[in-house]
């Protein structure tokens, strides 16, 4: 295990960002967090994790696939793409850290989407242990530890002294570039801090939230529920659950004439709006209870059936804190719990 | 007043004056209350909640409830009967099929309101006096129920009910706020910094589309933005304009009809001050037609749908736009 | 596959063909006069015109044709609207081929084949068909059962009537919905000619219709005896990125683009109805 000074962490962005891009969480001015680019005198944020994931780094809002230009009945196709500049993510929890593992089994799956591997592949995640969960959290239902965070690397803020240790070899490489600032330390104050927190989250409101029989097996039963219609009542069927989801990753593809050729986009969509399966002659989810449903089957039945039991979430609670109407997928899971039992 | 809600409903399902009763339903925790339709005196005694963290304005939903068979009783607070009252006024809302009782509020916050202010780990709310004492993972805590309101409670406008069937406890009066204070601000700001101003706050926007779908004004079937043959449904944001350009659209699409009930900012994720561009409209159109409320009644014709001799000249734009 | 699985080849349109009044088929070929991919009976492919839209589309001509390929398509919206619009000469854009296949080379081979098909429903069986009529050693009985709202609207009428009405050991049946001058053929809906034919049990079925259409021939083929594991159909949902990955065609744990568009009647007993 490594060691900071606290008050040495200005210290170590400048050298992270005097070699590459870094990203640290850092107060919007509107009583949020965002990833931000890092400059000299941003100031890490004390807040617990940001409105946005962390996604957005590999999986961005708006993307360019491939240009088009059109010259009567030819076209012309090109590639946008520069290479991608490598990056540090710094100060990712553990519930985005595992969302991008959740995120690679869609991504990185034959046939590999390059734009989101070529990102992965620039982007080093250091991640961050939590110390002050909120009652909104409940990441260890997906078996995730929160005070020992998956990523390249991870730290520990403890007292004032940051701990660091590398997890791969893109960690280390990473430790490697600030080692001039490190110095060796043992890991006892890191182990106490870890089980202060872990005795934290045994008194977490939501630790207990069964997701048992939410399998292949009970598809059918739990799509046929009639409690889809009384939990999908009330949603507005905007966006913001999937847009503030560190595991959604559906997409659209569209075309923009920008007046001197066509730029066809890659934008994040969300099958709670009631154009996302629509098509020229029909739709197959004509109400929002269809919509509603899908967004939560997917996440808890579908995409573990195809992903050896892995949930699509991880349990980060922004959902919970963002819903306009306060319904979210631990209230679904708890009226679903009865189907299955 | 939550006890006296859930009476008076039973008595409106018992004696069938109505089937149905649109109100808020508890949730994991004490602040994350969700807007429903109750049926029987014991999902009223099991769920019905009333208290500090029911902002959801829930006329909205009337434009769906009031179609379906039966009468629906709908829970409405002073700000919610403005929008209750511009609904009925476009022809949104079967009117007759709604039985309105109006309820009283003292100022309405949520989980986000209070963790603004720091609070972290909230396990448990109660009100003592004028304060919410919060217990939390971390201990307890305790902040003035002034400082915890949402924004447009801090400026409520108004605690008297436009409308109602009946009345559960007084009526209050109009209120002299000061809503108006911030687009003041705004409007003494140089082109470049209001430019400036809204750049920053907009760039924030991850076009969720939840400022519309709650919006009562916005209650048009088929959207603009989501019509693909309107040639603007863009979901990508093709330049970093295209997400201002959605809300200033919207805002002159629902100028003259919003009621500054709120909803806009009080549903953003990314805590745009998103009313602050319908304020400016309502500020507006009260300089230039006369003071004039959206939803205040449902007969007087609107100053931006009404012709009058006195109407400004378009010229007003260029006469004061010297700054 | 192509590994830029989002970024299309350019292809060109070199022969249009009028088949109804709202379907025509176009012949592609790559801008080398080739082919632009192989393909399996049933695969389907993303066209585009850039600006206009992008759009899956079932590939109507069989792999056994090793010139071009053809899509017969129905002008139903903004793309497909376009395309009817368009010359020979004009340049697409095409990826794929998108999804799983007939099973051509296994489950169907040495079977007896009975194809239903209704209106535009005939595309995606046209590329089966003509791949079966030029292996035609591999397969048994062969039978085609084939409506439309009218002998205009029938697609590939001439193809029917030129080639598939003259192949020895195949039998045709036509049918459209109302009567109609200079139609001396059977008139009636699809389900029910079905029904009056009493296909032999022997035939694995191959459908594609419109959801009404399937609706009523599954009960009377049901009624008829058959299994759902004897039938075949093929699937339509909005898709974006045709691998699986956009969200857009998933139903239950299955992605249409990538997991179908073919299915066998039992399998989709398994899928929540959303389609």
């Amino acid at each position: 295990m490594k060691a900071l000074s606290l008050a040495k962490l200005p210290e170590l962005f400048s050298l992270v960002a005097s070699k590459e891009a870094l990203y640290i969480p850092a107060d919007d001015g509107a009583g949020s967090a965002r990833f931000t680019r890092y400059t000299e005198g941003l100031e890490m944020t004390d807040k617990l994790n940001t409105v946005r994931s962390a996604k957005d780094f590999f999986f961005p809002q708006t993307e360019n696939l491939v240009d088009f230009k059109l010259k009567g009945k030819e076209i012309e196709i090109s590639d946008p793409r520069t290479e991608h500049e490598d990056f540090v993510l710094f100060g990712v929890r553990a519930c985005d850290a595992r969302s991008f593992q959740i995120l690679d089994k869609v991504f990185l799956v034959d046939p590999v989407d390059t734009y989101y591997q070529s990102r992965r592949e620039h982007g080093t995640v250091v991640t961050l242990a939590c110390t002050k969960p909120e009652e909104t959290c409940f990441c260890s239902v997906f078996g995730i530890d929160a005070a020992a965070p998956e990523g390249d690397a991870r730290c520990f803020i403890e007292g004032e002294t940051v701990y660091f240790e590398a997890l791969t070899g893109k960690g280390e490489a990473f430790l490697e570039t600030v080692s001039p600032l490190l110095t060796d330390s043992d890991d006892s104050a890191v182990k106490a801090q870890q089980e202060k927190t872990r005795e934290i989250l045994q008194k977490l409101p939501l630790k207990n939230l069964s997701l048992e029989g939410f399998g292949a097996e009970n598809l059918l039963k739990l799509f046929d529920s009639e409690k889809w219609a009384e939990l999908s009542e009330s949603c507005l069927g905007c966006g913001t659950c999937t847009f503030v989801c560190p595991t959604c990753q559906c997409y659209d593809i569209r075309d923009f004439d920008t007046g001197n050729g066509v730029k066809r986009f890659r934008c994040w969509d969300s099958c709670m709006y009631s154009d996302f399966t629509k098509m020229a002659h029909g739709n197959p989810r004509v109400s929002q209870l269809e919509r509603f449903r899908q967004r939560f089957m997917h996440k808890l039945v579908y995409f573990p059936a195809n992903n050896d039991g892995e949930y699509g979430c991880v349990g980060c609670g922004r959902c919970l804190a963002k819903c306009p109407i306060s319904m979210n997928i631990v209230k679904v899971a708890k009226a679903l719990e009865g189907e299955v039992r | 007043m939550q006890e006296l809600m859930i009476a008076k409903a039973k008595e409106l399902l018992g004696n069938s004056t109505v089937n149905r009763v649109l109100g808020w339903e508890t949730g994991e925790f004490v602040y994350d209350i969700t807007p429903a339709v109750f049926e029987s005196a014991e999902e009223l005694d099991a769920r019905f909640v009333y208290n500090a963290f029911c902002g959801n304005n829930l006329s909205k939903y009337l434009i769906k409830e009031s179609r379906k068979e039966g009468k629906i009783l709908v829970f409405l607070k002073p700000c919610d009967t403005y929008s209750f009252n511009q609904l009925i006024k476009e022809h949104r809302i079967l009117r007759e099929n709604v039985y309105v009782v109006g309820i009283p509020c003292d100022g309405k916050t949520d989980g986000e309101a209070l963790k603004a202010k720091g609070v972290r780990g909230i396990t448990g709310i109660r009100e003592e006096g004028d304060d919410f004492v919060i217990e939390t993972l971390y201990g307890e805590e305790r902040l003035a129920r002034a400082d915890a309101l949402l924004e447009r409670c801090t400026n409520c406008k108004s605690k008297k009910h436009v409308v109602y069937d009946e009345l559960i406890g007084e009526d209050g009066e109009v209120l002299a706020s000061h809503r108006f204070d911030m687009v003041e601000k705004l409007e003494a700001m140089t082109p470049d910094e209001r430019f400036a101003f809204w750049r920053n706050e907009l760039s924030r926007c991850i076009r969720c589309n939840a400022c519309r779908n709650v919006c009562p004004a916005c209650s048009c079937e088929k959207c603009v933005f989501d019509n693909d043959a309107s040639g603007i449904a863009q979901k990508a944001a093709a330049d970093s304009f295209e997400e201002n350009m959605f809300h200033i659209i919207r805002a002159f699409h629902v100028a003259g009809r919003c009621t500054d009930c709120g909803e806009c900012s009080r549903v953003c994720p990314q805590n745009i001050p998103l009313h602050l561009l319908n304020r400016k409209f309502i500020k507006d159109i009260d300089s230039f037609y006369g003071e004039y409320q959206a939803g205040e009644d449902t007969e007087s014709r609107a100053p931006l749908t009404n012709y009058t001799e006195g109407d400004v000249e378009p010229s007003v734009v260029y006469e004061r736009g010297n700054n | 596959m192509n590994a830029e699985t989002l970024i299309p080849k350019l292809g060109v349109v070199t022969d249009i063909r009028i088949d109804t009044p709202d379907v025509k088929t176009f012949r592609v070929v790559g801008l080398d006069g080739k082919k632009v991919f192989e393909h399996m009976p049933g695969q389907c492919a993303m066209l585009s015109i850039p600006g206009v839209g992008e759009a899956m589309f079932s590939i109507t001509s069989s792999p056994t044709n090793t010139e071009f390929m053809e899509f017969s398509i129905k002008k139903c919206g903004c793309l497909t609207s376009w395309l009817h619009a368009m010359d020979v000469g004009q340049q697409i854009t095409i990826r794929g081929p998108y999804g799983n296949h007939f099973p051509v080379e296994d489950a169907l081979k040495g079977k007896d084949l009975l194809f239903i098909a209704g209106g535009i429903g005939l595309a995606p069986l046209r590329s089966v068909i003509n791949y079966v009529r030029d292996n035609r050693q591999n397969y048994g009985k062969i039978e085609i059962v084939y409506g439309s709202r009218s002998k205009d609207d029938l697609v590939d009428y001439k193809e029917i009537l030129d080639e598939w009405m003259q192949d020895d050991g195949i039998t045709v049946h036509l049918t459209i919905d109302q009567p109609q001058e200079g139609w001396d053929g059977h008139v009636g809906f699809v389900p029910n000619y079905v029904k009056e034919l009493q296909p032999d049990l022997s035939y694995t079925v191959l459908m594609c219709g419109p959801p009404i259409m399937i609706k009523f021939t599954l009960a009377g083929l049901k009624e008829l005896g058959f299994q759902e594991t004897q039938v075949y159909t093929t699937m339509e949902l909005r898709m974006k990125c045709g691998v699986g990955k956009c969200g857009r065609c998933n139903i239950g744990s299955k992605y249409v683009c990538k997991d179908g568009p073919v299915f066998r009647f039992d399998q989709l007993d398994e899928l929540p109805s959303e389609y």
